[in-house]
């Protein structure tokens, strides 16, 4: 069935869970930024596997859907209404045939995350359906959405009622629910070159307050704050980077790694942002401040595995 | 010969392994050596193996490397409260993830790491150097200046080089290519550029990159290439590899139009 684009949205690309296996060749991952409201959308969606979502930022499309389905919305509240009626987030919704779903005005975090029974019909590429726009390729004809595309996804019997709870008090949404004004806290764990700054330093990157600068993208988040100087500047040898490795450029001015980071690169890591906490860095925008918090790798693998844990459980109740 | 690395957690779903300090053909061996063996013996739950000049990182998901606890058994993890729900019981309380992608590396580094220097692939690459069209080389008479060479030199002495890749990085495709003569090293440019023409053939340190896509770079540029050096559509995607040994080989202007007309009736 066909997905018409009525209103293309800011910048609004088809992600699933990324491109690995080809870092090698130089093939940035790419993928979803917010990976818990991704898999979330895509279980209350009914999926089983990885389907494409569309990422949607700030000012969301208008879609018409030509045959019935369901979709759910998970991530930022881009005020969501389906025929002129209000969505609750975080839900599974039947569309009927014909409706027009609709984006208003951002209430909470800046990236939602739509998801279609079935999953959006595109093509695989390198294993993933995800978008590179810098590349040219993957997802819709490498590109986000424009007025009068046609999105399909798999025509369906018509998916079962929705079963298991239609809340789930045990999800934590990844919207950060911070003090409004109030920095966000990141968990952090100390990287490969944390021991070339002195101690000062180390301590100025736990401490301050870094508020997000606007040249911050899919690639990266650049941090405005206090500088961090190398005690001996120079250059290192490019090496493996991650989604959430915290560089630190000759300016000292870190940059947190995101879903469509380079795959190595020659700064000094200082630390990388905790995996379960990256999709609330997803959700935050230019402007928004943060501090980061320094964890150990063992802590940030205990709260990883508790998170598959819950996504298993929901997987249970609702597959 | 003894064996010597370290192993780095980067963040908590990627392991690093350093074989070595220095960018040389020696240590690009045992990067390849280990990318190699962990290709014959893979180990499950790891979804990208990516080497670089002197590391090899192993990017995993955590949650293929725990023991899941004999049923009915559930224990809180440390430091946090018990799971609620009914998802697959993990031993939580065990060595972490990391700890046992390391064990099961390090027995795949038992062994010692023969090089494997090379590819055995030689791969000729069509090059208009900016002798002949300063426009697809303008910084070709910027790099012969400072060598003290004149621009002929210049371009004899990189297709004399002996030219291996290193590691592909940067952007698809894009080749990180060692072995240029000693005489032709130089820093990348002060100002880098914000738009480089695909198949730009440039230099910088003891390196040669080949510009695949329109990206910024600051490397110096010596030439164009008419090769495809990236297609996400084949299998490979990429025309070089890891161990690659590269022969440039000089064309005219008028070669270079006539190979990348053929390129564009091939595949428009």
């Amino acid at each position: 069935m066909r997905i018409e684009v009525l209103k293309p949205g800011a910048q609004t690309q088809a992600q699933d869970l990324g491109r690995y296996g080809y870092q090698s060749l130089g093939v940035p991952v790419c993928g979803v930024m917010d990976e818990w409201s991704h898999r979330l959308a895509n279980l209350l969606a009914g999926n089983a596997r990885d389907e494409a979502t569309l990422e949607i930022v700030l000012t969301g499309p208008t879609l018409r859907f030509e045959a019935a389905t369901r979709i759910a919305i998970c991530g930022a509240d881009l005020s969501p209404r389906l025929d002129g009626r209000p969505l609750r987030p975080d839900r599974a919704t039947d569309v009927p045939a014909g409706a027009v779903l609709e984006f208003g005005p951002c209430v909470a975090g800046l990236r939602a995350y739509l998801a279609v029974h079935g999953g959006f019909d595109l093509p695989l590429l390198m294993g993933s359906r995800s978008t590179y726009v810098r590349g040219g390729f993957g997802g819709l004809e490498g590109r986000a959405l424009r007025k009068g595309d046609v999105l399909r996804a798999p025509d369906l019997a018509p998916p079962p009622p929705a079963r298991g709870p239609r809340s789930h008090p045990l999800l934590p949404s990844s919207l950060p629910r911070d003090e409004p004004g109030a920095p966000a806290w990141l968990r952090a764990m100390p990287g490969e070159h944390w021991d070339l700054f002195d101690a000062e330093t180390q301590a100025e990157f736990a401490h301050a307050v870094y508020r997000i600068s606007p040249q911050s993208d899919r690639m990266g988040y650049r941090l405005e704050g206090p500088p961090l100087r190398r005690q001996e500047p120079g250059e290192l040898v490019s090496e493996a980077m991650n989604f959430g490795t915290v560089q630190v450029p000759t300016d000292g001015q870190p940059i947190v790694l995101m879903a469509e980071r380079h795959g190595t690169g020659g700064y000094p890591k200082i630390a990388h942002v905790i995996s379960v906490d990256l999709p609330r860095l997803a959700q935050l925008a230019p402007q928004q401040t943060l501090r980061f918090e320094i964890v150990t790798l063992e802590a940030a693998q205990t709260l990883y595995l508790q998170r598959e844990q819950a996504l298993a459980t929901l997987r249970d109740a609702l597959l | 010969m003894s064996e010597r690395w370290r192993i780095d957690a980067v963040g908590d779903r990627c392991l690093l392994v350093g074989l070595g300090t220095e960018v040389d053909p020696a240590t690009s061996a045992r990067v390849h050596a280990l990318v190699q063996r962990l290709r014959e013996q893979p180990i499950e739950g790891v979804r990208d193996v990516v080497p670089a000049f002197t590391t090899v990182a192993l990017h995993y998901r955590p949650e293929c490397f725990v023991s899941p606890l004999p049923s009915g058994k559930r224990t809180a993890p440390r430091g946090g409260p018990a799971v609620l729900g009914s998802g697959p019981a993990n031993d939580l309380a065990g060595p972490t993830p990391f700890e046992r992608l390391r064990e099961l590396l390090l027995e795949r580094l038992a062994e010692p790491l023969e090089g494997v220097a090379d590819s055995g692939r030689v791969v000729e690459v069509p090059v208009c150097y900016g002798t002949a069209e300063p426009d697809y080389g303008p910084d070709l008479a910027d790099v012969a200046a400072r060598c003290g060479l004149a621009p002929e030199a210049v371009v004899e002495r990189h297709l004399a080089s002996p030219h291996r890749v290193y590691m592909l990085g940067f952007a698809p495709g894009f080749p990180f290519i060692g072995g240029l003569d000693e005489g032709l090293e130089m820093p990348r440019r002060a100002n880098p550029r914000t738009h480089i023409p695909p198949g730009s053939v440039a230099i910088a340190r003891r390196q040669t990159c080949i510009y695949p896509l329109d990206t910024p770079g600051g490397w110096n540029l010596i030439g164009r290439t008419p090769l495809r050096l990236f297609d996400p559509a084949a299998e490979p995607p990429c025309l070089l590899a890891p161990g690659d040994a590269i022969r440039f080989v000089a064309i005219t202007p008028a070669d270079y139009r006539a190979l990348l007309a053929e390129r564009e009736r091939a595949a428009p």
